[in-house]
């Protein structure tokens, strides 16, 4: 890059061009006042404090929007200066309430510190009170506009960082005022409650309102969001050990300053809720009652044994640490001897892992979540990036600023829509061949990437006859999709390198998940678009430790780090490590878990902090499963669903009372940390596992501290090989990290894929299990929703949330709508072959004609009885993505 | 006499809603001359005439055009600024009135001159009523092939005075709210959707055609050393004769206010707008040039029995309410003018509150993001100046 020198206060500063004098400036260590700048945005030039003299230049620039040349000489503190920059804040101020400048309430105040740093003047400028609004009702926060200096910052975060656009200046002149378009109310006018303009604002315009009263902080942890996969770094604010506000935090890879509700608004108020769980519960006449932990524990002990090991299964958590999943997979293998250990990967991400660890030998997403800013096509496929994995979407957002290309594959209408190149609106279920189509037009007009085809890939001749059976007729046909935009979306991804390609469980909840994997891991080869920054496979995992999990183990035929059980080098490591004979057969999945449990030949579960109620698939099946079974032992920290259905109920402890790990979508290990006690007798729930396996006689359960958890997980699983909490102490390590001085490995597959060579795969149509027809001619289609997380075991503990959206929906296209005679706010029964709930309707283009949508995070509309457990036959996924189903309106409103 | 028509020499002449007319006396020679020059060519040959910009600030035209064709890139604009919504300024309104031809010829050869395929002009919405007579402008040189390599759309402004401002009306344009850009970056390096764009005053362009077919030389022989070719005025107020003046620069104001719109018992005259200078009667032999006062062209005439602090705070108040709000010297500083003019309108000043003008004045000069702020403090010092009197005579 090049290198400038320029001087600023008689100081020589070697700065990049490109940068700003006050980049340089701050560099190098000196300060300029400054109110509308903030380094995540774009120059704004407003406030006019950072003003400089620079020689040469006529006036005051500010330094803010003046970028470096060769040779500049800057003053930034001449007397001159001063006394402008007291006039300019004197001017400020006449718009704001005078007693400001002393006020104590908001210690981030920018306007205080510079006030502070400049000295105020004597106001002797007539006092303007403006009358402008405040607003004391939306979820989360106040805005009192008349502490607001037009700065700025909140509109633009809102608008350049956030894409949400939701604010912006209105009026004009000395009426100028921050609002929504036309007034409407900040629920309708698409803001995204991320509290970025909170964070944004220099001064104590915008507050959070819960902590407003709540004083300084007296110290701050940083840790790990426990909602979504991203893993964004949180700074918890406490006050004598209480948690008052939750902030991003700035200096990580992951979310960099940025956060979404859920993580910036939805925790505090789960983790001091009155519902937690704050003792063990046992069933006594069908009624759990409270018991003391040795009660419970005992309790457990003493069932647990009486069943073979076959008679028994695990169902882990991907909330849960890795430490947590590392001792209960142990447990499950060492002490109750089975393999049958599942979690709800199963039904998110198994074909991923299944798929892409047969064509590259690793299932994880290949690049990092920042990489994909530096992408210049991004293909968003299958995933509803802004509301499921929302700090991701920001990613998007900013390559597409850039000038990235992005192109959307979805059948539903999606946010990430409006910033779009290119929209394909396939039918459901057909990925594969517009995939394949896609694929086709690379080849027949020679778009793919024949080098890294010949030298890194194999099976391409296969492939490319498989290819035959696509032609863009047909594939037109099938999909829905016009010829000219299938070629269109190919050439655009083979001709803008590099391409980063985003899918979640729009592509793997099929009964053909698999295939969906492997046919975009086919389009990533064809165009080499694997191994360099910008471009990869990237799967968006859903849960904050869903990654994790996997990578521990909490699988039916794996180990920690992928190794197979039914390899005996790798169980005689195992053995020897943990100083048993272990189970060689591979365990059963969720899915069999549950059939099984039915046929009564599982007896007796430990579910850990899940709640497959709800989030599992043919519900009512689930549901009879837990009934069945003859003891059920829940870990959780609310009564779910799921737990009231237990003999035993163990209450576990939030993730800000427990020290741990969690490896977010992009393979990165990032600490959580305690910061607070245990709520009431609650224990972490590697304690809770460590008892149990003790208590049933279990060698190498003796754990202090998570921190020797890991200790032993590095011994035993290379990919994590390197990783120990002293090195997690200055920021996360994406994995593989085989060794202590290892620096983690941001972009897998750069020279060799892990396998070798990747492995295209040949691939055919094949329908969705379940097609409409007269019966049930609607297809039901689910997901997830910004405001609210899984089953809603957490967020709807946040009253502002539950404010946001509180009830089930069902999106419902108005050609449909019409036909059925439904007007939005109707209450409807949506009925497929397993059951029938009640939700009220949205009539929205959103949805494309003869499909209707649904989210699963709200008990009253248990979306999950009416899905289908058709399997997918490699990774044994349900095909929760599509089912037939039938609306009929309900009579009572 | 001072008077001379270069610019206007079409007006009255023709039917401006008849290219005929206009073919008749030239034939769009100026552009089929152009285009037989290189762009390097025609620039050198304005940079040559000295043609400075007619909308206010007064840069090297030439110059501009330069910058902007140096600036790589494939996609470049030009837009002519007829936002006019200066105080007392209708010369552009006169001109489009009177000869949309030469506006138009003046486009076609410096879109060519820069490299622009697409132009705008960007019409003042009060002058929404022009719209139809530059269409119909506009389609009869395309249906004599005269726009065929370039091509020109009307962009109507929303009645806000900064639009005028160059980057405010980019902004404008782009369909955003209009609000100055700060600069560096110029706009002929990072303009419309970050694309080199020249914007030119309509008189601006109107001096194109003249320059490019009779040559620099001749439009350098009138004028004065900083200043070449003539100007054209508005002038109003107390005169006898209100209406549209072209002189040679350098001319004098008496020549213009007396001699020619007829004014008696002058008082002050107010040059170039709300944002323009104020003289008393006793600088009526000032010249009219860049080098000393100018503008954009409006001319108001106050006589003696007008009243200074109201003609101040008038001034004071449009440019109050036409502040954009994005900075606060300027927003929040013509706000505090307007109340302590209030108290001196009212017979309430107090002795502080010059000196308190005085300061404002400065940080609003000095600090101000755009021209409109920086220059929002000039009716005030000026009259503070000429008038102080008139403020004194007001402390309660
Ligand atoms: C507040 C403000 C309003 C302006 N209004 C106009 C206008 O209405 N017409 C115009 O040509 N220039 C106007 N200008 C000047 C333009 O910013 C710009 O300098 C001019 O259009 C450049 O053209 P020229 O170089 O041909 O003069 C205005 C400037 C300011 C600061
Ligand atoms: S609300 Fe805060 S961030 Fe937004 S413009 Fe006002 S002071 Fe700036
Ligand atoms: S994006 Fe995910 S990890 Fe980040 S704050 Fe939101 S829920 Fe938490
Ligand atoms: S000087 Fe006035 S008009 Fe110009 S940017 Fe600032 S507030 Fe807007
Ligand atoms: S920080 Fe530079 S103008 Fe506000």
């Amino acid at each position: 890059m090049d290198k400038i020198k320029i001087t600023i206060d008689n100081k020589p500063i070697t700065g990049r061009a490109g940068m700003t004098v006050l980049e340089a400036a701050k560099m190098a260590g000196i300060y300029i006042p400054t109110l509308c700048y903030h380094p995540a945005l774009t120059p704004f030039g407003a406030c006019r404090l950072c003003i400089t003299e620079i020689e040469g230049m006529r006036g005051f620039p500010t330094s803010c929007t003046t970028p470096v040349n060769d040779g500049m000489v800057i003053k930034t503190n001449t007397p001159q200066l001063q006394e402008l920059r007291r006039g300019i804040l004197e001017l400020t101020i006449t718009d704001h309430p005078y007693s400001c400048i002393t006020c104590p309430t908001n210690g981030r105040c920018e306007l205080q510190k510079v006030a502070a740093n400049i000295g105020m003047k004597e106001i002797t400028l007539p006092y303007i009170y403006k009358k402008r609004p405040t607003y004391r009702n939306d979820p989360f926060f106040d805005r009192d506009y008349n502490m607001c200096i037009l700065c700025g910052r909140c509109v633009r975060i809102c608008h350049e960082v956030r894409g949400a656009t939701a604010i912006t200046f209105t009026q004009r002149g000395i009426k100028t005022v921050i609002g929504t378009a036309f007034g409407r109310p900040l629920q309708e006018s698409g803001c995204q409650f991320c509290g970025a303009c909170v964070d944004a604002c220099p001064t104590g315009a915008l507050t959070e309102r819960a902590r407003e009263w709540a004083g300084l902080a007296d110290r701050d942890v940083v840790t790990t969001c426990p909602y979504c996969g991203v893993g964004c770094q949180l700074s918890l604010q406490l006050k004598k050990n209480r948690i008052i506000e939750v902030l991003p935090h700035e200096k990580n890879e992951v979310n960099r300053g940025q956060v979404c509700v859920k993580g910036r608004f939805g925790i505090t108020e789960f983790v001091y809720h009155p519902q937690r769980l704050t003792t063990p519960l046992i069933k006594r006449n069908g009624k759990l009652t409270e018991a003391s932990w040795d009660e419970a524990l005992n309790l457990v002990t003493s069932r647990l044994a009486n069943y073979h090991k076959d008679e028994v299964a695990i169902i882990a958590s991907a909330k849960c640490t890795n430490e947590e999943n590392y001792v209960t997979q142990k447990f499950g293998r060492a002490v109750l001897g089975t393999n049958n250990i599942d979690h709800c990967a199963r039904l998110c991400h198994s074909p991923t892992v299944a798929g892409l660890a047969r064509v590259f030998g690793s299932g994880a997403m290949t690049n990092s979540i920042h990489d994909i800013g530096e992408a210049a096509c991004i293909l968003i496929i299958g995933t509803n990036t802004s509301e499921s994995h929302p700090v991701t979407a920001l990613e998007v957002l900013k390559a597409v600023r850039r000038g990235a290309k992005l192109i959307i594959i979805n059948p539903r209408e999606i946010e990430l829509v409006r910033f779009a190149d290119l929209w394909l609106r396939p039918r459901l279920g057909t990925d594969v061949p517009l995939l394949m189509g896609m694929a086709r037009t690379i080849v027949d007009e020679n778009l793919m990437d024949q080098a890294f085809i010949t030298e890194r890939c194999e099976n391409f001749d296969a492939f490319k006859k498989s290819l035959q059976n696509f032609t863009l007729d047909t594939v037109t046909q099938i999909t829905g999709v016009p010829k000219d935009k299938i070629s269109e979306a190919a050439h655009i991804y083979a001709t803008n390198k590099p391409a980063s390609l985003l899918f979640a469980m729009g592509i793997t909840q099929h009964s053909h998940g698999t295939d969906n994997v492997l046919a975009i891991a086919n389009l990533a080869m064809l165009t080499g678009n694997i191994g360099s920054p910008g471009s990869g496979v990237n799967p968006l995992r859903g849960q904050n430790n869903v990654q994790g999990a996997c990578d521990m183990g909490s699988l039916p035929n794996v180990f920690p780090g992928y190794q197979q059980t039914t390899n005996e080098t790798v169980r005689q490591k195992f053995e020897a490590a943990w100083d048993v004979s272990l189970n060689p057969t591979q365990g059963l999945t969720l899915t069999e878990i549950f059939d099984a449990a039915h046929h009564k030949r599982i007896k007796a579960i430990h579910l850990i902090g899940e709640n497959p109620i709800l989030s599992d698939p043919d519900a009512n099946h689930v549901r009879k499963a837990l009934e069945t079974l003859e003891f059920l032992v829940v870990q959780d920290i609310f009564l779910s669903e799921t737990a009231r259905l237990a003999d035993v109920v163990l209450p576990s402890a939030s993730f800000v009372e427990r020290d741990g790990t969690f490896t977010n979508t992009e393979r990165r290990v990032q600490r959580v940390r305690k910061v607070i006690e245990p709520i009431g007798a609650s224990r972490p729930d590697w304690w809770i596992i460590c008892q149990i396996a003790r208590g049933m006689g279990g060698k190498g359960f003796d754990f202090e501290n998570p921190s020797q958890i890991m200790d032993e997980i590095a011994h035993l699983t290379p990919i994590y090989g390197g990783i120990n909490y002293r090195r997690l102490q200055k920021g996360g390590l994406q994995w593989p990290c085989p060794t202590p001085d290892h620096l983690g490995t941001p972009i897998l597959h750069t020279q060799l894929f892990t396998r070798g060579k990747g492995r295209f795969t040949p691939l055919q149509y094949r329908p969705s299990a379940e097609l409409p027809d007269k019966t049930y001619p609607l297809v039901l289609t689910t997901g997830r929703r910004l405001f609210h997380f899984h089953t809603g075991t957490m967020t709807r503990k946040v009253k502002g949330l539950n404010t946001l959206l509180n009830e089930g929906l069902v999106e419902i296209n108005p050609i449909d709508a019409d036909a059925l005679g439904i007007v939005d706010g109707d209450i409807l029964k949506v009925i497929s072959r397993r059951g029938e709930v009640p939700a009220k309707a949205r009539v929205t283009e959103w949805s494309p004609a003869g499909v209707v949508y649904m989210d699963f995070h709200f008990a009253e509309s248990s979306t999950n009885i009416l899905t289908n457990t058709a399997l997918d036959l490699v990774a044994k996924i349900p095909e929760l993505k599509a089912c037939a189903v039938r609306i009929e309106k309900s009579h009572h409103r | 006499m001072p008077e001379k028509q270069i610019v206007l020499k079409n007006c009255q002449m023709i039917n401006p809603r008849d290219i005929n007319t206009y073919l008749a006396r030239h034939d769009f020679k100026a552009l089929a001359k152009a285009q037989v020059m290189e762009p390097d060519e025609i620039i050198n040959e304005v940079k040559a005439s000295g043609l400075r910009g007619r909308g206010g600030a007064g840069f090297p035209c030439g110059s501009k055009w330069e910058a902007a064709r140096n600036t790589p890139g494939d996609e470049k604009y030009l837009v002519g600024n007829a936002d006019e919504g200066e105080v007392g300024t209708f010369k552009d309104r006169y001109i489009i009135e009177n000869d949309p031809f030469t506006f138009i010829e003046g486009i076609t050869i410096a879109a060519y001159a820069i490299g622009a395929k697409q132009s705008y002009i960007y019409l003042r919405s009060e002058y929404h009523r022009l719209r139809n007579l530059l269409e119909n402008a506009i389609s009869q040189a395309k249906d004599k092939g005269f726009l065929k390599h370039v091509k020109i759309d009307i962009r109507e402004g929303a009645g806000a005075y900064i639009c005028g401002e160059e980057t405010a009306l980019m902004d404008s344009i782009e369909g955003k709210r209009g609000e100055p850009r700060y600069r560096p970056p110029f706009p002929t390096t990072k303009g419309l959707w970050g694309n080199p764009t020249v914007i030119n005053n309509v008189e601006t362009l109107m001096n194109i055609p003249n320059i490019i077919l009779n040559g620099a030389q001749q439009f350098r022989q009138i004028g004065t050393e900083r200043s070449k070719g003539t100007k054209v005025f508005s002038v109003s107020g107390d005169v006898a004769k209100p209406g549209v003046y072209e002189l040679v620069l350098g001319s004098k104001l008496r020549e213009l206010v007396i001699d020619l719109a007829g004014a008696e018992t002058v008082k002050m005259v107010q040059i170039g707008g709300a944002m323009g200078r104020i003289v008393s009667s006793t600088m009526l032999d000032t010249s009219l040039s860049f080098e000393t006062i100018l503008g954009a062209g409006g001319v108001i005439v106050y006589n003696e029995s007008r009243d200074t602090i109201d003609i101040v705070l008038r001034t004071m108040e449009f440019l109050n309410k036409e502040s954009c709000g994005k900075c606060s010297p300027c927003r929040e500083g013509t706000e505090a003018m307007v109340k302590i003019l209030q108290k001196f309108a009212g017979g309430r000043g107090t002795p502080k509150d010059t000196g308190l003008l005085e300061e404002l004045s400065s940080t609003m000069m000095l600090a101000s993001l755009c021209g409109l702020g920086q220059a929002a403090p000039f009716p005030v010092i000026d009259s503070l100046q000429y008038f102080r009197h008139d403020y004194e005579s007001r402390i309660k």
